[in-house]
C-alpha cells in the first residue's frame, strides 16, 4: 500500500477527532459521577484540539496551533475553577451523584 | 394691497387670553384677569376694524378681496392630499368677524359686571376667550377641515360654558346634552368632508367653488348627498329640526353665555357654513329646498312652543331657534345675503334681549319665572327701554333692524313660485307668533303690577348697561345698511362673496305690499298680547283651561325630548349595558384576557417540566440542539439549494 | 512507519476513551484519560506540532489530570451509585450523539479536499509559534495570563474552607 510510504490520510485524523468527541458527549450523558462528567468534557476539548492541529498541518497555518495553545490555557483555568466548584458542591451536598444535585440553592 | 393685515392674530390673541387666564387666572388679582380677558377681544376687534378699513378704503374699493394668509408650514401633506392652515378674509368672513368680535367684546364688558361676584371668574373668561378663538378660526378658515376644527371647538367651548355651574346637576346634564347632540350633527359634517374630498380632491372652499362654477351641468346626485350631510351638521350646530333640543337646555349657562354663544355667534355657524359653501348648495336644488323647508318648519315649530313658556330665558331660546329658522329659510331660497343680513341684525337684538333679561334676573335676585315678575319698568328704566327696542326690532317694526332683514327673507321666499309662497305664509304666521310672544314677555316682565312684591329690584351697574345701550342703538339703526333695493350697500358688498341672487327686487311694489303685510302682522301680534296680558290678565289662564290638550302639548314642548329619550337614548343605553357591557366587555374582552392568561399558565405548566434541574437531561437537550444545528448547516436541503447552508454562507462571505 | 504509529496510538486513544466510559470508579476513568492525552501528544508529534505535544504532556497530563486525581482523592469519591437515571438522556441524548457522529463522519468522508499527512510536510518549530504569538497575538496572550489569575482567585474563593458548608449561618440567606 502506498499509504505506508506516503503517510496517513488527513481524514483519518479528523475521523478520530469526531469519534473522540462523540465519546465525550456520550460520557457526559451516561456517567453519574460529577468528576467523571467533567473528565468527559476534557475529552471533548482534546478531540477538538486534535482537529485543529490536523487542519493546521494541512493548511500550514501556524494560527491553528496557536488556537490549540489558547484552548489549553483556557482548559486549565476551567479545570481549576470547575474542580473548586465541585469541591464546594460536595461540601454542601455530601454527594457527587449528578442526579442528586438538582436544586439551584445550595 | 401692501402690507399685511395680521389676520392670523385675530384668533390667536383670544387663545393667548384663554391660556393666561386658564392657567394662571386663579392666582392673579381680579383686575388683571379682567384686563387680560378684555384686551384679547378688543385687540381682535381692532384688527378686524383695521382690516375692514383698509379693505373698504375711502370709496367702494372692494375688489382687493379675498385676502388670504396661509401658514408656510403645511398641515397635512400625504400623497395627493394637501391641506394648509389658511385664513381667508372676504366680505362674508369680514361681516361675520365684525359681529363676532364686536358683539363679543360688548358681552365681555357685560360679563365683568354680571359675573363679578361669581366664583370661577377667571375660568369663565378663559372659556369665553377660548370660544372667541374657535369661532374666529371657524369663520376665517379657508378649507373645510380647518373650519371643522373651529366647529368642534365652539362645541367644546359651549359645553364648558353651559356646564359652568358644574355643581348643578341640571347644568352638567345640559352641557352634555348640547355636546352630544352637536356631535350627531358633526358626524354629518364629517361625512360631508369625506365626500367632498373624494369628489373634489380638495377641501379648500375657493377651489371647490371654482370646480363647480366651471362645470354648471353638474347638479344633484352626489352633490345633493354632500349638501345634505353638511346640512345635518348645520342643523346640529344651529339648533334646527331635528337637533334643536339642546338649545333650550343650554339656558342653564350664565346669561352672557346665552347671549354670545346661543344667540349671536355659535348658533349662526350653521348659517355661515351654508353661505360659505353656497356654490355647492346652488348645484343641489333638492338640498336647498330641504334647507328652506327645515328652516320654515323650525321657525313655526319653535314659535308655537315659545308661546306658553314661563321661563324668560326659555322664551328667548325658542325665539332664537325660530329666528335661525328664518335664516335657514333665507339660505334655502338662495338669498344668502339676506340670511347673513338677518344674522347680523339678529345678533344685535337677540344679544340685547338676553343681556337685558340677564339684567332683569340680576336685579330681582336670580328669579327667572315670568309669572313672578311684573312692574319693573319704573325700577329698571334703562333695561326697560333697551329691551323695548329689542322687542320692537325682533317683531319687525319699521324702522328697526329686524324689519329690513326679515322682510328681505320673506320677499325672497315669496318670489320662488307656489312653494315659495307657502313658505312665505309660514314665515308670516311665525312673525305673528313672534310678535305675540315677545310682547307677552314684555308685558309680563315689565308692565302691570309686581307679582312678587317682596323683591326690591335695583338697576344694574354701568358695566352691564353700557353694552345694552350700544346694542339698542345698533338694533335701531343697524338695519339701514341693508335698506334699499337688493339690500342696499350691504347687499352689493356681500354678494361679492355670496353670489348675487337672481331676480333681485324686480318688483318694488310687491316688496312694499309684503312689507306692509309683515308690519301689520307685527301690530296684530302686539294687539293680541295687549289684549291677553294687559287688559284681561285672567284670560290666558282661561284659554289654557279651555284647550287643555293643546296647552299641555305646547307646554311640554311637543314631548320631543321624551320621544327622543324613548326611541334613541333608552335603546342606546340598553344596548350599551347589555350588549356592550355584558357581551363585549365581559364576554369577549374578559374572555380574551382569561384565555390569554390560561394559555400562559398552560404553557408554563408544560414548560415547567423541562426545568427539572437534572443535569443529564439538560445535557441531552444540549446535545440534541447541537446535532440539529449541525444537521441544518452541513446537510444539503433539497428545497433550498444543492449545497448545505454552511457552504452557501462561506460563499457569501467570500463574495461569490 | 507513520501509519503504524498512527494506528497504534489512535488505538490507545480509542481504548482509553471507551475505558473512561466503562469504568465505574472515577480514579480509573482519570487514569484512562491520562492514557488518551498522552497518545494524543504522540499524534501531535506525528502532525508536526512539537511544542504542542510537549505542552499537552506538561499541561494536560501533567497538571490538569493530576489536579483531577487530587480532587478524587480529596473527596474520597467512590464507585458510582445507581441513581434514578434520566429518561431524557436516554431518549433524546443517544440519538443526538449518533446524529452528531453520523453527520461529522459523512462530511469528513465525503469531502474531497483532504490530502495525506506526511511528516515531511513541515514541522512547526517553536520559533514559528512564538513569532506569531508574541507579535500579532501579544494582547490575547497577556489577556490569557489575566484569565489564569482570575481562575486562581476564583478557585481559591470557591474552595476555601467554610464556603458552601451546609448550616453555616453567614453563608445562608434564609428569609427569617
Amino acid at each position: 500500500m502506498n499509504l505506508f510510504t506516503q503517510g496517513v490520510p488527513i481524514s483519518w485524523y479528523l475521523l478520530l477527532s469526531a469519534v473522540l468527541f462523540s465519546l465525550g458527549v456520550l460520557g457526559f450523558l451516561i456517567k453519574r459521577n460529577l468528576i467523571t462528567v467533567f473528565m468527559s468534557i476534557e475529552l471533548m476539548l482534546n478531540a477538538v484540539n486534535l482537529s485543529f492541529v490536523t487542519f493546521a498541518h494541512q493548511w500550514h497555518a501556524v494560527k491553528g496551533q496557536i488556537f490549540v495553545f489558547f484552548v489549553m490555557m483556557v482548559a486549565a483555568a476551567e479545570a481549576a475553577v470547575g474542580l473548586a466548584i465541585i469541591i464546594a458542591v460536595f461540601r454542601a451536598r455530601a454527594t457527587l451523584a449528578v442526579d442528586r444535585i438538582d436544586l439551584m440553592k445550595l | 394691497m401692501t402690507g399685511t393685515l395680521y389676520i392670523w392674530l385675530i384668533p390667536l390673541l383670544p387663545f393667548a387670553g384663554f391660556l393666561l387666564n386658564g392657567i394662571l387666572g386663579t392666582r392673579l388679582p381680579k383686575w388683571l384677569v379682567t384686563t387680560v380677558a378684555l384686551v384679547a377681544p378688543l385687540a381682535s376687534f381692532a384688527l378686524v376694524l383695521n382690516a375692514a378699513r383698509s379693505i373698504f378704503g375711502i370709496g367702494p374699493a372692494f375688489d382687493s378681496l379675498p385676502y388670504i394668509e396661509t401658514c408656510p408650514h403645511p398641515w397635512i401633506s400625504i400623497g395627493a392630499l394637501h391641506i394648509d392652515f389658511s385664513f381667508v378674509l372676504d366680505q362674508l368672513s369680514l361681516v361675520m368677524l365684525l359681529v363676532i368680535t364686536g358683539v363679543g367684546f360688548l358681552i365681555h364688558i357685560y360679563s365683568v359686571g354680571y359675573m363679578g361676584h361669581e366664583e370661577g371668574y377667571a375660568r369663565y373668561f378663559s372659556f369665553l376667550n377660548l370660544f372667541l378663538f374657535f369661532m374666529t378660526l371657524l369663520v376665517l378658515a379657508g378649507n373645510a377641515l380647518l373650519m371643522f376644527v373651529g366647529w368642534e371647538g365652539v362645541g367644546l367651548a359651549s359645553y364648558l360654558l353651559i356646564g359652568f355651574y358644574f355643581k348643578k346637576d341640571s347644568a352638567a346634564n345640559a352641557g352634555k346634552k348640547a355636546f352630544i347632540v352637536n356631535r350627531i350633527g358633526d358626524f354629518g359634517f364629517l361625512i360631508g368632508i369625506f365626500l367632498l374630498l373624494t369628489n373634489f380632491g380638495t377641501l379648500t372652499f375657493s377651489e371647490i367653488a371654482a370646480k363647480l362654477t366651471a362645470n354648471p351641468a353638474w347638479q344633484g346626485g352626489v352633490l345633493t348627498t354632500i349638501a345634505l350631510c353638511l346640512l345635518l351638521g348645520a342643523t346640529g350646530k344651529s339648533a334646527q329640526l331635528p337637533l334643536y333640543i339642546w338649545l333650550p337646555d343650554a339656558m342653564e349657562g350664565p346669561t352672557p353665555v346665552s347671549a354670545l354663544i346661543h344667540a349671536a355667534t355659535m348658533v349662526t355657524a350653521g348659517v355661515y357654513m351654508i353661505a360659505r359653501t353656497h356654490v355647492l348648495f346652488d348645484h343641489a336644488p333638492f338640498a336647498l329646498d330641504t334647507v328652506a323647508v327645515i328652516g320654515a318648519a323650525t321657525a313655526l315649530f319653535a314659535a308655537t312652543i315659545g308661546l306658553v313658556q314661563n321661563d324668560i330665558k326659555r322664551v328667548l331660546a325658542y325665539s332664537t331657534i325660530s329666528q335661525l329658522g328664518y335664516m335657514f329659510l333665507g339660505c334655502g331660497v338662495a338669498a344668502y345675503s339676506a340670511a347673513i343680513f338677518h344674522l347680523v341684525t339678529h345678533a344685535f337684538f337677540k344679544a340685547l334681549l338676553f343681556l337685558a333679561a340677564g339684567s332683569v334676573i340680576h336685579a330681582i335676585g336670580g328669579e327667572q319665572d315670568l309669572r313672578k315678575m311684573g312692574g319693573l319698568w319704573r325700577k329698571l328704566p334703562i333695561t326697560f327701554w333697551t329691551m323695548t327696542t329689542a322687542v320692537l326690532a325682533i317683531a319687525g317694526f319699521f324702522p328697526f333692524a329686524g324689519f329690513f332683514s326679515k322682510d328681505a327673507i320673506l320677499y325672497a321666499a315669496y318670489l320662488q313660485g307656489p312653494a315659495g309662497r307657502a313658505l312665505w305664509f309660514v314665515g308670516l304666521v311665525t312673525a305673528l307668533l313672534t310678535s305675540f310672544y315677545m310682547f307677552r314677555l314684555w308685558y309680563l316682565t315689565f308692565l302691570g303690577k309686581s307679582r312678587s312684591p317682596e323683591v326690591h329690584p335695583h338697576e344694574s351697574p354701568w358695566s352691564m348697561l353700557g353694552p345694552l345701550v350700544i346694542l339698542a342703538l345698533l338694533s335701531i339703526g343697524g338695519g339701514w345698511i341693508g335698506a334699499g333695493a337688493g339690500l342696499g350697500r350691504f347687499g352689493s358688498y356681500l354678494s361679492l362673496s355670496t353670489g348675487a341672487r337672481a331676480a333681485e327686487s324686480t318688483n318694488p311694489h310687491l316688496e312694499l305690499i309684503l312689507s306692509i303685510a309683515a308690519v301689520a302682522v307685527a301690530f296684530a301680534g302686539w294687539f293680541i298680547a295687549d289684549l291677553l296680558y294687559r287688559q284681561k290678565p285672567a284670560e290666558p289662564a282661561q284659554l289654557a283651561e279651555a284647550l287643555p290638550e293643546a296647552y299641555k302639548l305646547l307646554a311640554n314642548k311637543y314631548y320631543v325630548d321624551e320621544f327622543y329619550g324613548a326611541t334613541v337614548v333608552k335603546p342606546l343605553l340598553g344596548f350599551s349595558k347589555y350588549v356592550l357591557g355584558w357581551v363585549v366587555d365581559f364576554g369577549i374582552l374578559g374572555g380574551l384576557a382569561w384565555l390569554l392568561g390560561g394559555i400562559a399558565m398552560l404553557a408554563g405548566a408544560i414548560l415547567q417540566r423541562w426545568q427539572s434541574g437534572n443535569l443529564r437531561s439538560y445535557a441531552a437537550w444540549l446535545a440534541a440542539g447541537a446535532a440539529a444545528v449541525l444537521l441544518f448547516m452541513l446537510l444539503p436541503w433539497p428545497w433550498t439549494s444543492p449545497w448545505p447552508i454552511s457552504v452557501q454562507f462561506i460563499w457569501k462571505v467570500m463574495g461569490r | 512507519m507513520h501509519l503504524i504509529l498512527f494506528l497504534l496510538f489512535a488505538g490507545f486513544c480509542l481504548a482509553g476513551a471507551i475505558n473512561l466510559l466503562l469504568q465505574s470508579h472515577p480514579i480509573n476513568s482519570a487514569l484512562s484519560l491520562i492514557v488518551v492525552m498522552t497518545s494524543l501528544a504522540v499524534l501531535y508529534l506525528l502532525l508536526g506540532a512539537e511544542f504542542l505535544a510537549a505542552a499537552q504532556i506538561i499541561v494536560y497530563s501533567g497538571a490538569i489530570m493530576v489536579l483531577f486525581t487530587f480532587v478524587v482523592m480529596l473527596l474520597n469519591a467512590g464507585r458510582e451509585e445507581r441513581t434514578m437515571g434520566s429518561r431524557a438522556a436516554r431518549r433524546v441524548g443517544f440519538p443526538a450523539v449518533v446524529a452528531i457522529l453520523a453527520v461529522l463522519a459523512t462530511v469528513i468522508l465525503r469531502s474531497q479536499g483532504f490530502g495525506i499527512a506526511a511528516l515531511s510536510d513541515g514541522i512547526t518549530s517553536t520559533e514559528d509559534l512564538s513569532r506569531v504569538l508574541f507579535h500579532e497575538l501579544l494582547l490575547p496572550f497577556e489577556v490569557t495570563s489575566v484569565l489564569i489569575l482570575i481562575a486562581i482567585l476564583g478557585a481559591v474563593a470557591l474552595a476555601r474552607h467554610g464556603h458552601g458548608d451546609p448550616g453555616r449561618d453567614s453563608e445562608r440567606t434564609d428569609a427569617k
